[in-house]
């Protein structure tokens, strides 16, 4: 993998202004973290590889489970005494390790409903949400999951079995194009 | 005469949250006011954009910010949660960042203006209603929880809305509605979002910690503002109890449709009976006792 001469963390510096080697490692940001049980990296790890810019190490974040595994919830810069924007450089490294074509093997299910909920709102400039799910499962093949709860949410109404256009969806395609 | 606000639903209020949608106008219908949606609205980009595409992700939400401002409307009401995070971080982003508004006027091809007013949920009912409300009420409810999840609160910085560790005004409500609110520690604790299905067991794991604990600690239902937090508390309750290997039948009810029972809405234009779990009114509502009656 080729990563440019700059550091993951320089580059989160120019681009989105957030100074990593701020972090001093108190930990608040792992403490609080919902997800941080799940991750293969806590986010006060993340931080501290950060500071090393060693591409090696800017490698395994691009790589980790952990930035997908970022609910962008928003409690470690609430908590954080620095208000160091870290779900920022999540959404950064996510968006990098894309752009990288890098992304951990086991995160391809999340990667693939994220994939699928743009793609519907790029052709109808709404999401709708059966369109959405069965996209998801095309992709993913985790077909039975959530077929028990599929025809009691049909009775409840919930489910709409026809996907509204948005009139504008001219306008949220050409920023699909051009973002 | 009835007054009139600006409304941006969003893709849930159409979709599987339709019960919220149904009690919001419902509740403003009974305060006499028209909520007119957005003409034209398009997806807020909640919750993956931003993931993918910061411009993208910034762009959608301001495209629906700018047709509110061409219909003449000067406040939208937003009640999704995600969707009143997304347009509200985008408002204070482009007005923080002039780099980013331009390359954002680029996409959207015209200068932009952003001068509007966006109100959640609870910033509606207390300027809106609050006033009366408490005239209104012909129901005694049971004791809830309010949940009030993340993006309601956070980033504290852009949202600057009640107290981000411990807020407030939704329990402020309840109290007016004369509705008993328990101590609840994990009023702002994620419920896991926009990972519920493509990552259901940590869902599972983290609405279950939710539920567990309004259930043990007493509380009757679980208010909620938002509808993934709902779709995550409602709609996963089957997988939360295999997953904590339990029962918990506490329904979760959306702010209005909590007011809308207090003040004696009907149950089917709050659309309570669309919940997965199961709403027992003869439990949760009665009627008011003389002497709270007395007391207002």
């Amino acid at each position: 993998m080729h990563i440019e001469n700059n550091s993951l963390s320089t580059e989160i510096e120019q681009k989105e202004g957030i100074n990593s080697a701020r972090c001093y490692q108190c930990g608040k940001c792992s403490a609080g973290c919902p997800m941080a049980e799940d991750m293969d990296y806590t986010p006060n790890q993340i931080m501290r590889m950060l500071q090393i810019e060693d591409a090696g190490t800017d490698q395994k974040i691009l790589t980790s489970e952990s930035i997908w595994m970022c609910l962008s919830c928003e409690m470690c810069l609430t908590r954080c005494p620095m208000t160091i924007d870290i779900p920022r450089v999540m959404d950064f490294a996510r968006q990098k390790s894309l752009e990288l074509g890098v992304c951990n093997k086991k995160s391809k299910h999340i990667i693939q409903f994220h994939k699928a909920f743009n793609d519907m709102v790029r052709a109808t400039g709404r999401s709708y949400e059966v369109g959405l799910v069965v996209d998801y499962k095309l992709r993913s093949l985790q077909l039975l999951q959530d077929i028990k709860v599929a025809p009691k949410m049909f009775l409840k109404g919930k489910l709409s079995l026809v996907p509204e256009t948005s009139p504008s969806v001219g306008k949220v395609s050409r920023i699909f194009k051009k973002s | 005469m009835k007054k009139v606000v600006g409304f941006y639903p969003g893709c849930s209020l159409n979709g599987t949250a339709k019960e919220y949608k149904e009690s919001v106008l419902a509740l403003a219908n009974a305060f006499d006011i028209e909520l007119k949606e957005i003409p034209g609205w398009s997806c807020c980009g909640a919750s993956a954009a931003h993931n993918v595409n910061r411009k993208l992700a910034v762009s959608l939400p301001v495209l629906n910010i700018v047709q509110a401002i061409n219909a003449g409307m000067t406040e939208i009401v937003v009640p999704c949660a995600a969707c009143y995070n997304r347009l509200a971080v985008a408002q204070y982003e482009l007005n923080h960042e002039l780099n980013l508004r331009k390359e954002v006027e680029e996409i959207l091809g015209a200068p932009i203006q952003t001068e509007i007013r966006i109100l959640n949920i609870i910033q509606f009912i207390q300027e809106y209603m609050s006033d009366e409300i408490r005239e209104k009420v012909v129901k005694q409810l049971g004791k809830v929880a309010c949940y009030y999840g993340c993006l309601l609160v956070r980033p504290a910085k852009v949202l600057g809305f009640d107290r981000v560790e411990d807020p407030q005004t939704m329990d402020e409500i309840m109290h007016t509605l004369g509705v008993e609110t328990i101590d609840f520690p994990f009023k702002t604790e994620c419920c896991g979002a926009g990972l519920s299905v493509s990552k259901t067991d940590s869902v599972a794991r983290l609405s279950g910690k939710i539920v567990k604990e309004a259930s043990e600690r007493g509380a009757d239902a679980i208010v909620v503002a938002c509808p993934m937090c709902h779709a995550n508390l409602d709609m996963r309750r089957g997988v939360i109890n295999t997953y904590y290997n339990a029962n918990y039948k506490i329904p979760v009810l959306y702010l209005p449709q909590a007011i809308g029972l207090a003040i004696g809405l009907q149950e089917k234009e709050l659309g309570i009976a669309r919940h997965m779990v199961n709403v027992n009114l003869s439990h949760l509502v009665s009627q008011l006792s003389h002497q709270t009656q007395n007391e207002q």
